[in-house]
């Protein structure tokens, strides 16, 4: 798996590493019980601090995603379709929405918004 | 939390200068980072908790470590002159009860000092690496430095932050400095503590430190609004200032980004005063 930080995206570090995670484990790059490095061997790698990489280990946990056994580490929990649709839907939503910003600002009609969609989703056979 | 060192209601006066009572922690098993302003205090906190300097023994509590199981960097070395790197090991050796040679060797290579040159022949950056050895040999459990990185450049900077990362790696050691180069903070400081003018402005988390304020800018602003500003500044096209990331709904209007560590110590030194009351 691969993580790579940017320092002028303006996105905290911690959402970047849990995004990044988060990806790898819907993409099925990480599958169930697959280990994630250890917070303190992260912090290193990536030299940042070690609370930062705790932080996004425990959102993940959160939301369900890994589980963490006391000094063992964390490992992904098996995979939640649900939970995979919801996170690329809460993804199209976004898209969408920064279209209709440009559509705004830029004059464009709700019709000439929908052939676009229309034409892009033919294109890719969707 | 598990502490390292307890700082607690340290207060010592000198003519022009006091430290106000000052309390703060360095927990276990990370890396904590302390600014502030030139003048605020920064060294003369360190020396007293190390015992240079003369203060009341309560104000500082080593949580069951002894002085010897601390590693010092400062900002020149204590080292008489005359000594070269190997003699400083040597001599160093018998005032610790867990010096390790091998591995004063091991930095010394790896830091590429040359073991027959003076004290007095090496750089900046080599004085900071050969105390940074000795720091490293003796099986410390806290690393106190002062200004580690300044003088250094960017390629020296990058190891350093890289050895104090390995140091706390284990979750048992724990590492204090303090610096003005808050970039090497920015990445890998677990916990700030700042002072200015001889008080603690903040010690916690760098995260909460660093999302506590946002830094605004625009062409001009209503006049309820500046007493909910820090440091504003007016410049020729409009003016930029900080606020508390509590009244980001005030200022909608205007241009927010977050705002670095630098920017901040900027700030707040703009409007003393203020951020005393927060």
């Amino acid at each position: 798996m691969k993580i790579i930080l940017s320092n002028r995206s303006g996105e905290p570090l911690y959402e970047q590493i849990k995004e990044q995670i988060k990806d790898a484990i819907f993409s099925g790059e990480l599958a169930q019980d697959d280990m994630l490095p250890s917070v303190r061997g992260l912090a290193k790698d990536l030299k940042i601090s070690v609370i930062t990489t705790a932080r996004a280990y425990s959102d993940l946990e959160a939301e369900g995603l890994v589980a963490s056994v006391q000094g063992k580490g964390c490992y992904v929990l098996p995979r939640n379709k649900e939970l995979a649709r919801e996170n690329a839907l809460s993804k199209v939503e976004e898209g969408l929405c920064s279209a209709i910003d440009a559509a705004k600002q830029g004059g464009i009609t709700r019709e000439e918004i929908f052939e676009t969609l229309t034409l892009l989703l033919k294109e890719e056979k969707l | 939390m598990n502490n390292t060192l307890e700082v607690k209601n340290l207060c010592k006066k000198y003519p022009a200068f006091e430290l106000k009572s000052i309390s703060f922690d360095v927990p276990k098993g990370y890396i904590s980072g302390f600014i502030g302003p030139n003048g605020a205090g920064k060294t003369t906190t360190l020396k007293s908790i190390l015992g240079i300097i003369n203060v009341e023994d309560s104000a500082v509590n080593l949580c069951g470590n002894n002085i010897c199981d601390i590693g010092v960097v400062m900002d020149t070395p204590f080292y008489p002159d005359e000594w070269t790197v190997a003699e400083t090991g040597a001599a160093l050796a018998p005032f610790y009860i867990g010096w390790n040679v091998s591995e004063y060797n091991k930095y010394v290579e790896k830091f590429n000092l040359d073991k027959k040159k003076k004290v007095k022949d090496l750089s900046r950056g080599m004085k900071v690496k050969l105390q940074l050895a000795a720091a490293l040999s003796h099986n410390a459990k806290l690393l106190i430095l002062d200004e580690p990185t300044s003088g250094l450049d960017p390629v020296a900077r990058e190891e350093v932050c890289d050895i104090l990362q390995e140091f706390i790696s284990d979750g048992e050691k724990s590492v204090l400095f303090s610096t003005h180069i808050t970039a090497d903070l920015e990445k890998i400081a677990d916990f700030i503590v700042f002072i200015v003018n001889g008080e603690i402005i903040y010690s916690g988390t760098k995260d909460r430190f660093v999302e506590k304020y946002r830094r605004i800018a625009g062409q001009t602003i209503d006049e309820n609004l500046t007493p909910h500003t820090i440091g504003r500044r007016k410049h020729g096209t409009g003016f930029e200032a900080m606020i508390n990331s509590a009244d980001m709904a005030k200022f909608s209007g205007f241009s927010i980004e977050p705002v670095s560590i630098d920017e901040i110590i900027i700030f707040i030194n703009r409007e003393s005063g203020v951020a005393n009351n927060e």
